[in-house]
């Protein structure tokens, strides 16, 4: 076995997905009136939106923590832009045909940038929405165009998102494991990230 | 108005049908405000606090005679003053009685995702339930008239609750019973309207204002507080009350063709992703055969 997420990135990813997920289950109570309910479960509607935010802001913090442990990680190089070229043989699994990956592969670095941009839009809209009291009069038409673009902006993360945990829980055995256990098999480094594995070799060598 | 009860269903020595037999009756309330007779007295904006049990508070002087700049979360009722010059050079007050117009189509009610915090009862009144109202301020967004105020320190919404508490009882509402010169009235929907039109007649007949008119917006379905203007042609005159409201179009698209499109993309997304996975199934691990067991 070999460590593929140190301590400290394993506490910064579950930090960031716990305040993601409260984030998500109180947000889709103000979306739709359907899931209203998650609200009342997570100890009712004034409760949720006074939380909402606070958490927003810790996973807002989160990711740009995340950003200082992975931006070198997650930069976009060669074996990515042939990863994407590639990307419907990784989609249907016919991993002949997918180019040995570094660390992170393209599609798990184009999720990562889809939940920076998207934390920072949500951040930003939702500052707005925290405090449209403070939204001058002539402004106000600023007050339904952040709430369209924290809309927009969740929907684009919950996407990447479910992609995420299904790649991670189902597609790809050993992940969550990894990034709970933080360590990997040889077998599982070579599969998924060759060029990361021949790294770490020759670095231990 | 307040409901059918008090019909007569059967009646003592009377032959035929009793009087008001297969009538029904027009639920809905008005409040009408005749701007042309306000003397900006503001005995409705004190019968609105003392009603409300609401404080006095500081006026903030703005220039104007009005008490202060915009309503407040406890001051659901304001006159306002517009100093205006007609076109024939002279010079009026335009005095309006700002406050919840109880919109038939609200906005308010539209944009509030809170459960119950917002209803509309069949009287057409448009009520604010504190309790479940989570301080979103969505229906200040929502609002064509800019009227919902929110309480910082509560986190909760307030507006104008058309005295449903009154009317529920049968009573006019606060500030109809303290009005002085009959400028405002209170009835049913219907009978709101007929004598508004009676009042821009007499005003089209009698005096200079040839532009008279009843506001009552089609933009949001009509509004169970309807105004009589001298010049319904320019109603912004009136401390900027909208020619034509309608709720904001981003409102509409948010809570329209946005919702369906992003539940379609959720279920979609997490469909998709059950049928790819019935089709491809997990990866398998390839290569490094030594390495099998560590
Ligand atoms: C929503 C906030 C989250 C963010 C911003 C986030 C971000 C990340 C990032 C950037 C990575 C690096 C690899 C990649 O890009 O795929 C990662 C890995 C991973 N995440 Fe998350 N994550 C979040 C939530 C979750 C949740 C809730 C789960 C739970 C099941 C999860 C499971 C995993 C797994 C299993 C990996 C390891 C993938 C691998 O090493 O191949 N993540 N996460
Ligand atoms: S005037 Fe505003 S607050 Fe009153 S019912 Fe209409 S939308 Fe709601
Ligand atoms: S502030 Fe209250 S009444 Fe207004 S939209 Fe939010 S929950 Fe509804």
């Amino acid at each position: 076995m070999i460590e593929r997420y140190s301590f400290h990135e394993r506490i910064c990813h579950w930090t960031t997905a716990a305040a993601y997920l409260y984030c998500l289950a109180t947000g889709l109570a103000f979306y739709t009136p359907h899931l209203f309910w998650l609200a009342v479960i997570l100890g009712g509607g004034p409760t949720s939106r006074q939380w909402h935010p606070l958490l927003g802001v810790v996973f807002v913090a989160a990711v740009i923590w995340m950003h200082a442990l992975w931006s070198k990680d997650v930069a976009i190089g060669p074996s990515d832009k042939e990863w994407l070229a590639k990307s419907e043989a990784y989609v249907t699994n016919d991993d002949a045909h997918v180019p040995p990956q570094e660390r992170f592969n393209g599609g798990q670095k184009v999720f990562y940038w889809a939940m920076f941009w998207g934390a920072l839009a949500l951040f930003c809209s939702g500052a707005l929405m925290w405090f449209p009291e403070y939204v001058p009069a002539g402004l106000r038409w600023i007050r339904p165009v952040a709430i369209l673009v924290h809309e927009c902006a969740a929907l684009v993360t919950i996407g990447a998102f479910i992609v995420h945990i299904y790649m991670g829980v189902f597609v790809v055995p050993g992940s969550t494991e990894a990034m709970v256990g933080g360590r990997v098999t040889k077998r599982w480094a070579m599969t998924h990230h060759k060029l990361w594995y021949d790294r770490i070799l020759r670095a231990n060598k | 108005m307040s409901n059918g009860v008090l019909q007569i269903k059967a009646m003592s020595g009377h032959a035929g049908t009793v009087p008001g037999a297969n009538t029904s009756r027009d639920y809905e309330v008005a409040k009408l405000i005749d701007v042309t007779t306000c003397i900006g007295c503001k005995a409705c904006e004190v019968a609105c606090l003392e009603w409300n049990g609401y404080p006095f508070r500081e006026t903030q002087f703005d220039n104007t005679y009005q008490t202060m700049p915009d309503l407040a979360w406890n001051y659901y009722n304001l006159i306002r003053f517009d100093e205006h010059t007609t076109p024939e050079g002279t010079f009026q007050w335009l005095m309006r009685k700002d406050g919840c117009l109880h919109c038939a189509e609200p906005g308010c009610m539209m944009a509030c995702p809170a459960d119950g915090a917002i209803v509309q009862y069949a009287n057409g009144i448009v009520d604010f339930n504190q309790e479940n109202c989570i301080g979103c301020q969505y229906c200040v967004t929502g609002c064509p008239f800019n009227i919902p105020k929110f309480n910082a320190e509560t986190k909760k919404v307030h507006k104008c609750t058309l005295c449903s508490d009154r009317v529920g009882a049968g009573l006019e509402p606060a500030c109809v019973k303290a009005c002085p010169t009959g400028c405002l009235h209170f009835g049913s929907k219907e009978d709101m309207l007929d004598l508004a039109e009676k009042r821009v007649d007499q005003l089209k007949e009698h005096t200079a204002h040839k532009n008279a008119g009843v506001y009552n917006p089609a933009g949001v379905g009509g509004t169970h507080v309807m105004y009589v203007l001298h010049d319904a042609t320019n109603p912004e005159a009136y401390g900027g009350l909208p020619k034509d409201p309608k709720i904001p179009l981003l409102v509409r698209i948010w809570k329209g063709p946005l919702k369906w499109l992003g539940n379609f993309a959720m279920a979609g997304g997490v469909v998709a992703a059950f049928a790819h996975f019935m089709k491809f199934g997990p990866k398998k691990e390839h290569g490094g055969e030594e390495h099998a067991d560590d």
